[in-house]
């Protein structure tokens, strides 16, 4: 999958090795490593830290879905919010009139997801690029209002509290209990996603992205990936949406603003596209980088003067760093994490050979 | 007949606003998705010049004026530029992360508490009494006024203008514009001046009729609505696309549900995708640009 160069004495003798997931004993071990630290961190978190790797977990099941879409089937959409608003909402309806406890709640989500991913895919058969991206944005307005809708008429007008959910009777509102929920959260998104894209379908969602009239020669049919594309994408997105409403317990129409999708967008675009390792740590950055703000912010002297302003700043700061990526970053975070591994691969080297026809 | 005035009025205020990102997709083919906060700029540097000028409104508004295109032209030269040539997503996220850039600035500038510049400079807003018992405040007759002013001003210039021919020309074939001697850069900067120029207007008036925060960004937003209905490319169509998307918001407020008024354009708009992607008087082989 990987296009990077490698250390010599790797060679893949079968198909069984080009598909394996961790190739080598470093990936293996490292592999290995960061799940243990993973793991672990709960331990030694303090409440706020594990707050904000919840946070970061559940950006990633975003993330990672949104890059599905847009990095590797070349779909733009800037409906995300919406859909996660969905989700959200779908738990708090179900909840608050059926009283549906989790496992009902949560496919339930992914199910109304999966349908309006078929209601935000069936433009881009006809529509690309720009067009595509105005029509998301124009349901992602649509299903806002549809949400506050709901919230006004059944009287909510502040949004709707859900209890957490119960896992054999007992209610989880441990901060470690949804730390684990939402790294297996994290953690399956990323199998489905690595299983889904070294598969048939990854194979041709890169052709679609690529060429699409050259992908429709090669006999792939596009109309059903690109469908399929936004429908597992939106039924994703939807699942975060619920989790999201299970973890704060209170959905509301304010959380699901543009600028959620704008953030999300961020993510894949800061992460660097076509990559799920960029998704991943664009969610990790998009997520912190408020808090680092905040922190940068209170440090300087006279903080209290600019409590009322953080806001303010945080969107600025925000607009300015996506500005930096675009012009300075195409590749994104994971465009630099290649130099560097190029640069400690090929040292005692600056360049890469020319001549053997391999990138 | 309140109605049609206010129709009237909506439509005024979208086509005002829309014309900006007709012009700047006509001519580079780009989705200026900031056209909302630049307006909402326009807006608070009129505030900001009503107050430096008291007493000078004319000065005030030459200034706010004249400040606004600047600000367009520099929106270009600075950022816009460094985007040329890049993916169409590149392109319209750079503008997206200006919107997030200029809405946080001028809170941190202005504060995000509602301002009255109508007051600052000493204007009063009568209403007006038309025919048939309908009302309209002097500001928006000034919005009508001004929507009209505007789009003459606009064709004629690209009509007949030299920089307004080399401005068509540049949006037909970049390549072959480029070769005949046009400077490409100039005539992107003069189109995001303009646009900026044309959507600050918009948002003055806005701004002098019902005073001004930071809910003008999302009366930008709609406005794209109407400029794509009519077709990203045309002005025509900018006009005809604010007439419909403005009659069905007024009237859908009117007979269905005040709270609609946000959805309306978007529901036109997904109709108008659905159906006729192009516009209505869009060129048609737009869709296979991307």
């Amino acid at each position: 999958m990987s296009r990077q160069p490698r250390a010599s004495g790797y060679f893949r003798t079968d198909y069984a090795e080009d598909l394996a997931l961790l190739g080598t004993r470093l990936e293996r071990v490292s592999a290995s490593l960061f799940i243990i630290a993973l793991l672990a961190f709960p331990l030694v978190a303090s409440p706020f830290q594990l707050d904000l790797a919840c946070q970061v977990f559940l950006a990633s099941v975003g993330s990672l879905s949104l890059m599905l879409l847009t990095g590797y089937a070349g779909q733009i959409s800037l409906g995300h919010a919406g859909l996660m608003a969905a989700g959200a909402f779908t738990v708090g309806i179900l909840f608050r009139e059926t009283n549906a406890p989790f496992w009902i709640s949560l496919p339930a989500a992914a199910l109304v997801g999966g349908v309006l991913g078929i209601v935000f895919g069936l433009p881009s058969l006809r529509l690309r690029g720009l067009y595509l991206a105005v029509s998301t944005l124009a349901l992602h307005f649509v299903v806002v209002y549809l949400g506050g809708e709901y919230e006004t008429r059944r009287g909510f007008s502040t949004g709707i509290v859900i209890d957490p959910p119960k896992l054999g009777g007992v209610p989880i509102t441990d901060g470690r209990a949804w730390y684990f929920i939402l790294l297996i959260a994290a953690a399956a998104t990323l199998l489905l996603c690595l299983n889904l894209l070294r598969a048939r379908t990854g194979r041709a969602w890169r052709a679609i992205r690529t060429h699409e009239t050259v992908a429709e020669a090669l006999g792939i049919g596009i109309a059903g990936y690109k469908l399929l594309a936004f429908v597992l994408s939106s039924a994703i997105t939807a699942v975060a949406g619920a989790l999201f409403a299970y973890y704060r317990g209170f959905v509301s129409v304010e959380a699901f603003s543009l600028f959620l999708t704008i953030q999300y967008v961020a993510m894949v675009i800061i992460g660097g596209m076509g990559s799920l390792l960029g998704a991943l740590l664009g969610a990790a950055f998009v997520t912190v980088f408020p808090y680092i703000i905040e922190a940068g912010l209170l440090a300087l002297p006279g903080a209290q003067r600019y409590a009322g302003v953080l806001f303010a700043v945080n969107y600025a700061a925000f607009g300015l760093v996506m500005i930096l990526f675009l012009m300075l970053e195409p590749l994104g975070l994971v465009g630099i994490w290649h130099r560097v591994q190029n640069y400690l691969l090929l040292w005692p080297f600056k360049q890469r050979p020319v001549t053997g026809g391999r990138r | 007949m309140q109605l049609i005035v206010n129709i009237i009025v909506l439509a005024a205020i979208y086509a005002l606003i829309a014309c900006g990102y007709v012009l700047i997709y006509r001519v580079s083919r780009v989705m200026n998705l900031a056209h909302g906060e630049l307006t909402m700029l326009g807006a608070y540097l009129l505030f900001t010049t009503a107050s430096l000028f008291v007493g000078h409104p004319v000065t005030a508004i030459a200034a706010a004026v004249i400040l606004s295109l600047v600000v367009g032209i520099l929106v270009y030269v600075l950022l816009m530029r460094k985007m040329t040539g890049e993916m169409v997503l590149a392109a319209i996220l750079a503008t997206v992360a200006l919107g997030i850039l200029l809405r946080g600035l001028i809170v941190l500038f202005w504060s995000a508490a509602q301002q009255h510049p109508l007051q600052a400079l000493r204007f009063s807003n009568p209403p007006i009494e038309l025919v048939g018992g309908a009302r309209i405040s002097t500001c928006a007759a000034l919005m009508v006024l001004m929507t009209i002013l505007v789009y003459g001003a606009l064709f004629a210039f690209l009509r007949f203008g030299r920089w307004g021919v080399r401005m068509r020309a540049a949006g037909q074939n970049p390549l072959l514009a480029a070769q005949r001697g046009v400077n490409l850069h100039s005539i992107y900067a003069l189109a995001w001046g303009l646009s900026t120029l044309t959507g600050s207007i918009a948002g003055m008036l806005i701004a002098l009729d019902s005073g001004l925060d930071q809910t003008m960004v999302i009366i930008g937003l709609k406005a794209f609505s109407p400029a794509l209905v009519g077709g990203l490319d045309s002005l025509v169509g900018a006009l005809v696309g604010s007439l419909i998307v403005a009659g069905a918001e007024v009237l859908a407020i009117h007979y269905v549900d005040p709270l609609l008024s946000d959805v309306v354009p978007f529901l036109v708009l997904i109709a108008m995708l659905i159906v006729r992607p192009w516009g209505l008087f869009g060129t048609r082989e737009e869709l296979d640009r991307v």
